[in-house]
């Protein structure tokens, strides 16, 4: 697999990939580039004349605190994809691997952690794992000492490595669905088995997803503003840039010049990563084998694995357990448990819920839709035309994720409030589908690299086929390409869908209506005050239900679909 | 194959679509509409609201939430069209922001009994521009269940937050994060005086377990209890209070009592509604909504405080000491400049001033429990202290316009110059600083071994 991939010949010349592309550069052009152009320009600007400059890099790289800052934020990011893969493989390895009675379940909880409120997750983690939380407290009363968690880089590497580790999880089992079943039967065959056969046959062509989810993992933790500020660490390039635009102003200059080292390291790590998966060849041209073999486990070894997994559950879980438990308590202030316990607070969300769930849906569902029909169109252009420049369009879409949701927030408030919506005649930066395509923006670079790593799995033989038969490109993507991507196009969605649906930082800045608000919003308004803690707890709860729903059901469209297919395929395969 | 998830895929693309378009079909049913941007909660601005349109059917009123500094960036970003009618917020900093880009409009309330100054201080704006609605204090306060498990005595003053006892025991916010925080940082400089000022400042922030990047977040921690005692405005202390957490609050007698304002926007499209809204918060039905117990400020309408809730302090009968006559005009001045200190000092440097302040604290520790006079330990120990509490510029040099113009963020016309960068003279403070602090750090740890 490993051997260099054979050169595909170009296959066309027309207008279509074109067209494609040109859509995409629109879009990204409108709603990425002009806006965030137009705030980071400050960037490049002298502060005392406004002209053109570089003196603003320099200041930066003269700067000790912000050397420091890179050099923290580099180690976090790669420390937190090393425990983040510690935390991912066994329970992809597992579940995909070996027949479990709840595999759906397992993957679906496991990803819950992606959904962390914002502001109230911070809160539970403090209470549970905090210096005082009850972890500690109840360490102190039983050993007499404590362990910091939560306390600087390391807690962030804890905290990032359970938020984020879902990434890798779900790019991974994608892929272990999609390996040729052969490959692995050869490898059987030919007398490899047990962690040989894994570690030379089925991780190396699960390799897509492994690159796709380490590379989020660590261009998100490195770009992830949340909890470094929830841990107060402020040493670190992303809070720098956000402390430092919020509080200056808008036009510092650091703040814009530290975003553009945030956008230019964040493309520079999926290059690498690119680099690493050039000259392999992973795609299988058959898809007949569904994925791994899966076999029983003997009891011995299925309770080890039932161990592995719900310890790793355990962990990743718990901040979701004490919100639970925030959610129901009283008061609950340096004690292990709440005070007391009371439904009341659910009474409170309730009375302002709906509307936050409904937008919220609205909101993530179609931002998600919008993710994936733009990442399957940016991986098809890059991967199967001869665009030229369209390694471009992946960056650009990809650089998405370095910019800050306040810059886009602003950006958007600058380029669409003088341009008033037809119909209404209200400006378009207070219509609330520009909050979708906001959100649709920032998490467009998580469902392109699903999409692209389902897209290195399906062989362009099968397309060559399709058209030889004369179907045409578009019938032949549709029919062909986009049904073989499934369940990575789903894993897409399912991301872009769940981190949109918590979303704050640019919804905040965009939200001109109580009526047009999503939950995060909601979550924010309530944490504000002392009394709002309980009811804020309750709408993360729903929040986190909701979210885990549609995850499930996600699962269950691609389960269903995996067993309709193979039971089609043995029909066949006995009429044979 | 797989039509089973290109159906589903497709049912779900609808469902969205359907639910989008059920979205947009909201209608709105009174008359006359209020926009209000805002930094308060819920809890607060909910109860004005409903109390408001009981007594205006007519008027439906829409809240829109932003942080204090979110909200003059919205409200700046959108004056070309604008559709707010009032800004509504703590800081009076922020007005004077607003007021300076002529986004406010004239609007002098004429309820009666309505205070107009307190101590001398006016509580509303001298052009008319906002006024001040409730009156607010800075002090601190702690976690009862957490004192008593570290065996922390109370506080009553700030000097007393510097004490070694509190090591790794209070909260505070930066003053560049929140301004309710900026003007407690303000009010000890104006108090204590600048030198002084900031030295009760750092060593006080020497014994900070964390610098929150919120101001809520300080309540928050001493609430949970991540920390023991919180720098906050009184009402975060009132309304926590009131929410059934163990806590307590106390003001030193270096406060100062600062009005949390509002204003009508310039060209707001609804003046009629917005002024209404402003008289009704005047009133003395409106001022008794303060009362609520998740709400808990100071009215500035003296005739409420007959019914005011136990704990509940009268600042216009003097059981409030004030020994502060808050300078707004110096604080507006020095503003960017004083943040931008306190950053590079305190907020990204806490770990090598933690360190300066906790060998200091052990030093003089163990040189008190030597009983011995040690002449070279105690000089070692004031240097110590004298290079922790080195400013990388005076007073004078902070009030200079010309200096503080390099903090300003916006150069008012093209041809504007200004000498030097910021990010410039932040590197330049921040090596002398932490220079200072290990250097500090050794003299005290050299003392500290001489035991």
């Amino acid at each position: 697999m490993s051997s260099a991939a054979i050169a595909r010949p170009v296959r066309f010349s027309s207008l279509g990939p074109y067209m494609v592309a040109g859509i995409v550069v629109l879009f990204l052009g409108a709603f990425l580039l002009v806006p965030v152009l137009k705030v980071i320009q400050v960037a490049f600007q002298d502060p005392s004349s406004g002209s053109f400059t570089m003196v603003n890099f320099q200041d930066f790289f003269n700067s000790s605190l912000f050397r420091q800052s890179f050099f923290n934020s580099v180690y976090v990011s790669g420390m937190s994809v090393v425990f983040a893969s510690a935390f991912a493989l066994p329970l992809a390895y597992f579940t995909t691997r070996f027949n479990f009675s709840g595999s759906v379940i397992i993957q679906t909880l496991a990803f819950v952690p992606l959904i962390m409120p914002p502001f109230i997750g911070a809160v539970a983690m403090q209470l549970l794992f905090g210096s005082n939380g009850s972890v500690n407290l109840l360490m102190r009363d039983w050993f007499g000492f404590d362990i910091p968690f939560m306390e600087g880089l390391n807690g962030v590497i804890f905290v990032q490595s359970i938020h984020y580790f879902p990434f890798i999880l779900i790019n991974l089992s994608a892929s272990l669905q999609n390996i040729d079943r052969s490959m692995e039967e050869a490898g059987q065959m030919l007398g490899s088995s047990g962690f040989r056969l894994f570690r030379r046959i089925v991780f190396p062509l699960a390799m897509p997803g492994y690159i796709a989810g380490a590379s989020l993992v660590f261009v998100k933790v490195f770009d992830d503003l949340g909890t470094p500020l929830l841990l107060n660490v402020n040493t670190m390039l992303a809070p720098q840039a956000y402390l430092r635009i919020s509080s200056i102003g808008i036009s510092d200059p650091m703040g814009y010049v530290i975003s553009c080292i945030l956008i230019v390291f964040s493309v520079f790590a999926m290059w690498v990563a690119f680099l690493g998966m050039r000259g392999k060849d992973y795609s299988t041209t058959q898809k007949g084998g569904g994925g791994l073999s899966k076999r029983d486990l003997r009891s011995h070894e299925a309770i080890l694995c039932y161990v592995v997994i719900f310890s790793i559950l355990g962990i990743v879980l718990a901040p979701h357990l004490g919100l639970l438990l925030l959610s129901f308590g009283s008061v609950w202030s340096f004690s292990v448990l709440p005070d007391s316990f009371t439904t009341s607070h659910y009474g409170t969300a309730f009375t302002s819920a709906w509307t936050f769930i409904k937008n919220t849906l609205i909101y993530a569902g179609l931002a998600g839709v919008i993710d994936i029909v733009l990442g399957t169109a940016i991986a098809y252009v890059v991967m199967r035309t001869n665009v030229i420049g369209r390694k471009w369009l992946d960056y650009l879409a990809v650089s998405a994720l370095a910019v800050p949701g306040v810059v886009l927030g602003i950006g958007y408030l600058r380029v669409f409030y003088g341009v008033n919506m037809p119909f209404t005649d209200q400006p378009m930066a207070t219509w609330w589908g520009i909050i979708v395509i906001a959100l649709a923006v920032r998490r467009l670079p998580y469902a392109l690299r699903s999409c692209t790593a389902a897209l290195q799995q399906v062989s362009p033989s099968l397309e060559e086929a399709s058209e030889n038969l004369g179907a045409s490109k578009f019938r032949t993507v549709r029919r062909i390409v986009v049904p073989l991507m499934a369940s990575g196009l789903v894993a897409g969605f399912v991301t872009s869908f769940s981190t949109a649906a918590v979303e704050l930082s640019a919804t905040i800045m965009l939200v001109s209506t109580e009526n047009d608000a999503p939950l995060a919003y909601g979550l924010y308004l309530f944490m504000q005050s002392a009394a709002g803690r309980g009811p804020g707890a309750a709408l993360g709860v729903m929040a986190v239900i909701i979210v885990g729903l549609a995850t499930y059901l996600s699962h269950r469209m691609v389960d269903r679909a995996r067993q309709q297919r193979s039971s089609m395929e043995q029909a066949t395969g006995d009429v044979a | 194959m797989s039509n089973m998830v290109h159906k589903t895929l497709r049912h779900l693309g609808t469902g969205v679509a359907i639910a989008a378009m059920l979205a947009t079909a909201t209608a709105h049913a009174a008359d006359d509409k209020l926009v209000i941007v805002t930094s308060f909660p819920s809890d607060l601005t909910d109860v004005f609201k409903n109390a408001f349109m009981k007594e205006n059917p007519s008027i439906s009123v829409e809240v829109v939430n932003k942080s204090t500094s979110s909200g003059v960036k919205y409200l700046i970003e959108t004056a070309q069209n604008n559709q707010s009618d009032i800004f509504w917020a703590s800081a009076p900093d922020a007005f004077e922001v607003l007021k300076e880009n002529s986004l406010l409009a004239k609007y002098e309330s004429a309820v009666g009994g309505v205070a107009t100054e307190l101590n001398g201080y006016p509580i509303n704006d001298p052009d008319g521009y906002y006024s001040g609605f409730a009156l607010s204090g800075y002090g601190f306060m702690w976690n009862e269940r957490y004192m008593d498990a570290f065996k922390l005595p109370e506080p009553t003053e700030w000097e007393d937050l510097t004490k070694p006892v509190y090591n790794g025991h209070v909260g505070i916010s930066a003053p560049s994060r929140s301004g309710t925080t900026h003007l407690t940082i303000e009010t000890i400089l104006q108090g204590e005086g600048w030198e002084k000022g900031w030295q009760t400042i750092r060593d006080m922030s020497g014994n900070a377990k964390t610098i929150t990047e919120r101001s809520f977040g300080v309540p928050d921690g001493v609430n949970s209890g991540s920390f023991g005692i919180g720098i906050v405005i009184d009402f975060f202390g009132f309304s926590s209070m009131a929410s059934g957490f163990p806590v307590d609050f106390r003001y030193p007698s270096v406060t100062a009592l600062v009005p949390a304002n509002i204003g009508v926007i310039n060209n707001a499209p609804n003046n009629g509604p917005a002024q209404k809204f402003i008289d009704f918060l005047m009133s003395e039905t409106g001022q008794g909504l303060l009362f609520d117990p998740k709400i808990m400020r100071l009215p500035v309408n003296k005739s409420v405080y007959a019914n005011a809730p136990k704990g509940l302090p009268n600042p216009f009968d003097g059981s409030i000491k004030s020994e502060v006559n808050f300078d707004t005009a110096v604080s507006q001045g020095r503003y960017n400049v004083v943040n931008s200190l306190f950053d590079v000092m305190i907020t990204y440097r806490l770990e090598d001033l933690r360190a300066a302040v906790v060998a200091i604290q052990e030093a003089e520790v163990a040189l008190a429990e030597s009983g011995a006079t040690n002449a070279e330990a105690t000089k070692l120990i004031a240097d110590a202290k004298a290079l922790l509490h080195t400013l990388p510029i005076d007073e004078a040099k902070a009030n200079d316009p010309e200096f503080a113009a390099i903090f300003k963020s916006k150069r008012k016309k093209q041809t504007d110059k200004v000498e030097g960068r910021q990010a410039e003279i932040e590197q330049e403070w921040d090596n002398q600083i932490v220079q200072n602090y290990q250097k500090a750090a050794e003299l005290a740890n050299t003392a500290r071994f001489m035991f």
